[in-house]
């Protein structure tokens, strides 16, 4: 059975698009071209705008909830190790678990809304910021660790001064990863009502509109772009004594 | 209850369409992951072996992970149409990097000490590389080669949306196949997910010196987890 | 009206006069372990005096040093600062007043000098000008007084330059008390060198008392006041350095102060403690009072000579000495230098 077989055996042109807009370009948007300009300036803020701010809350939600969850947990196994083996199973099991799949899985629970979108990116996060931020409180260097005892800094006092700064840029490292993928599977996250730019996408493919979709992935994969560069940045303002070091 | 039991019996009633689909799903996984390993590996190795160009083998690599795999198959449809070609672009995009990063650092943080003792001892380049470094790279090849792959036949579920094929065209198709279909779908490419990853992780296993076999790096978790963890260092370093 | 804060200051001004450290019957046992770590340890550190704890491996010297501040918590006895119990104490608020260095030194990373110096004054709630201030004055004190040295960060110095900032840290409250667990231990031998030179010289002006850790009896000697020797959790020989070398207790002191104890003693005196014999107008091999007795020797044996000239410090002749005075002063019995 030849590999092509399940496509037909040959790429087939896109179907007769229905015409959505109206505005600048016309022209370009009935000849169904890769990317009208002139439609996706005029329609920007209606359509894709609202998408965008959407998927950016998608994402932060998921990501911040999942920070939190990670770090207690990461602080928990921090103090008992027991805690680390059966947390890392749980959130590689979710993590493995097909995105489409998953969604598709919950939406039986929980039904068709943003709610069980996030419950699935959270999921997706906790692996990682977990790993992350449990493998950063472990590196610091236990010589600092010996004189925050013996300085007379109290367990907590020396978990929010000396510990957690110090365990800082793994866990910057983990957050840059969870959220770019956080901004891949939210796009997926359509699909079930969750909106974002995946809503774009997909209703774009169905009427087959060249320009709508190919503009929201585009846009998916700047945010991806642009939130890791910010997160780099905010990295590097955090930790400023990471670069000044001897050679 | 009823709707995961009317699942099961999906699967009792619809063996050939199950069976047809779950080939085709790895069918473009397979063929995906084969081009990124093609390219990847040689690629990371060699550099991993000069150890040059860290900045490309690791930032570029992970500016290409963070492009939204949706985003690149519908980019890919309006340019490259419908049909093959655009998902296994995406594919190879998305399992590449991952897979050139592993073996990049694999080959890279192989002992100093002990390849400076091989050159010494009169071995070749070529031989340092086949006989001290590939050997000592080989967990976190494999690490590598196993996070991709899983990767990857995850994400062929979008597959679908580019007219694709695979288990994803009845996750989607609910109109078709109804809630157990779509529950049907969503278990058996889960399953297969983890099915591949097991059958990877015994290869892996297989593929590794045995001295180094006792090192903590078979659990799926670990696979899973070797990646983000050379990731955090490797940001470090940027 | 007097702040919260003058009063703190107030305190810690008062706390400068050093504070006499006493262990009574102190005794450390792990369970499972038929040897204790130390056992029923029991002598008395004088206000501002340097006491040495030395020993071989696993002697227990390291424990008995963690026992004072309690990172290493005591199965008997007791240890006391000042009459006060360090058991009646809150743990942290013991540790805030006791000033700890160490052989890894334990800079934080993260945090620039002055905020490492700041660390338990920020606790102590002292305000910012007044911690700025005080770390510009500390590593002044240690020889690294400048303002950009404030902002930067730990990473951005030598071991040795590190080590200085740790003991700054240790005294930025004003402690009375100092414990230093091998602190030169990880530095070359130049540095070390003259680390030492730099923290006795410190020790004058600031008195504080210390209890010193190290395996080192060349730096032993150098630095104590006092030092006790421990062998197996016991305290074997506790005693000034001369005593110490003219007379050591047993064998095993015998052979850890090494063979050439005779020559070490010549170390501790200068050509200061002799009585010198007056200028006989002959030129001699010459060498300033500050001299050290050994290095004296040295010069002489060297030259061929049995006499040295002592320079005064403009260079003038004082008086004379000969070998037979300096060997004299390692006779059978041991005699402690004159004024």
């Amino acid at each position: 059975m030849s590999v092509l077989a399940p496509f037909g055996g040959t790429p087939s042109p896109a179907p007769t698009p229905v015409i959505p807009g109206f505005g600048g370009g016309q022209s370009c948007v009935v000849k169904n071209g890769q990317f009208c300009a002139g439609w996706f300036a005029d329609n920007f803020g209606s359509r894709f705008a609202p998408r965008l701010v959407e998927h950016i809350e998608l994402t932060a939600i998921a990501v911040g909830v999942g920070m939190l969850i990670a770090l207690a947990a990461a602080l928990l196994a921090y103090r008992q190790g027991w805690f680390e083996t059966p947390f890392t199973l749980l959130s590689a099991f979710l993590y493995t678990i097909p995105s489409l799949a998953f969604f598709e899985l919950m939406v039986q629970v929980t039904g068709i809304n943003r709610f069980t979108a996030e419950i699935a990116l959270v999921s997706y996060t906790l692996l990682i910021l977990f790993r992350n931020t449990l493998a950063g409180l472990r590196a610091v260097p236990p010589d600092a660790l010996e004189a925050a005892q013996a300085m007379g800094l109290s367990r907590r006092q020396t978990l929010i001064r000396v510990e957690l700064p110090l365990a800082l840029p793994p866990i910057m490292a983990g957050l840059r990863i969870a959220t770019v993928t956080t901004i891949s599977l939210a796009t997926v996250a359509a699909y079930i009502g969750a909106g974002g730019l995946g809503e774009p996408i997909f209703d774009g493919i169905q009427t087959g509109f060249k320009t709508e979709f190919i503009a929201a992935g585009v846009l998916a994969i700047a945010l991806a772009l642009v939130a890791d560069g910010l997160l780099v940045v905010a990295q590097r303002l955090l930790t400023p004594w990471a670069r000044h070091m001897r050679a | 209850m009823q709707t995961l039991i009317n699942s099961f019996t999906f699967f009792g009633h619809h063996p050939g369409l199950m069976w047809d689909k779950t080939l085709a799903h790895l069918s473009i996984s397979f063929a995906s992951i084969g081009v990124a390993l093609a390219i990847a590996i040689p690629l990371g190795v060699w550099l991993g072996h000069l150890r040059r160009a860290s900045f490309l083998a690791i930032n570029v690599s992970n500016v290409f992970r963070a492009l939204p795999s949706l985003a690149m198959i519908s980019i890919g449809i309006g340019v490259l149409g419908i049909g093959f070609a655009n998902v296994l672009v995406a594919l190879v995009v998305l399992a590449a990097p991952v897979v050139l990063t592993n073996a990049y650092v694999a080959v890279e943080q192989v002992d100093r000490n002990t390849v400076e003792a091989a050159r010494a001892a009169g071995m070749s380049p070529w031989q340092v590389l086949t006989r001290i470094e590939l050997p000592l790279a080989t967990p976190l090849i494999f690490a590598g080669i196993r996070t991709g792959t899983v990767y990857v036949v995850a994400t062929a579920t979008l597959a679908t949306f580019a007219g694709g094929g695979g288990l994803g065209d009845i996750i989607v198709n609910e109109p078709t196949y109804g809630v157990p279909g779509v529950i049907a779908g969503s278990l058996a490419i889960t399953v297969l997910a983890f099915g591949i990853d097991g059958l990877l992780a015994l290869v892996q296993r297989a593929a590794t010196p045995r001295p180094l076999r006792k090192q903590k790096r078979f659990s799926r978790t670990a696979a899973v987890v070797a990646e983000p963890a050379r990731e955090d260092l490797v940001i470090q370093q940027s | 009206m007097v702040s919260g804060e003058d009063m703190q200051l107030a305190a810690t001004r008062s706390a400068t006069t050093a504070a006499p450290i006493v262990f009574q019957g102190v005794s450390k046992r792990y369970p499972g372990r038929v040897q204790a770590a130390v056992e029923n340890l029991s002598f008395e550190v004088p206000s501002g005096e340097i006491c040495i704890l030395i020993g071989p491996s696993g002697c227990g010297k390291t424990t008995a040093l963690k026992m004072v501040n309690r990172l290493i918590p005591m199965t008997d006895g007791d240890i006391t600062i000042d009459g006060k119990s360090v058991n009646a104490t809150e743990v942290s608020q013991l540790r805030r007043g006791i000033g700890y260095v160490f052989q890894q030194i334990g800079l934080f990373p993260h945090l620039t000098v002055e905020d490492n110096i700041g660390t338990v004054p920020r606790l102590l709630g002292w305000s910012k000008a007044r911690i700025r201030d005080r770390a510009l004055e500390l590593l002044q004190l240690v020889g690294l007084g400048s303002e950009d040295n404030l902002r930067r960060y730990p990473g951005e110095f030598s071991g040795g330059q590190q080590q200085r900032i740790g003991v700054a840290r240790a005294m930025a409250v004003d402690p009375p008390l100092m414990l230093m667990d091998e602190p030169f231990g990880a530095i070359d031998p130049i540095t070390r060198d003259r680390l030492q030179d730099d923290f006795l010289r410190l020790h004058r002006d600031v008195r504080k008392t210390i209890i010193f850790v190290t395996h080192d009896i060349d730096e032993a000697i150098k630095m104590g006041d006092r030092i006790a020797i421990m062998r197996d959790g016991r305290l074997v020989q506790i005693d000034t350095p001369d005593n110490l070398l003219a007379a050591p207790a047993d064998e095993f002191v015998a052979d850890f102060v090494g063979a050439d104890r005779g020559l070490k003693r010549l170390r501790v005196w200068t050509l200061n403690d002799l009585k010198l014999d007056p200028f006989s107008g002959t030129m001699h091999p010459a060498a300033p009072a500050s001299t050290s007795l050994r290095d004296a020797l040295s010069l002489m044996l060297t030259a061929g000579a049995t006499r040295v000239t002592v320079l005064g410090q403009d260079g003038a002749a004082l008086g004379c000495v000969s070998l037979q005075a300096i060997a004299a002063m390692l006779g059978p019995e041991p005699r402690t230098p004159g004024p």
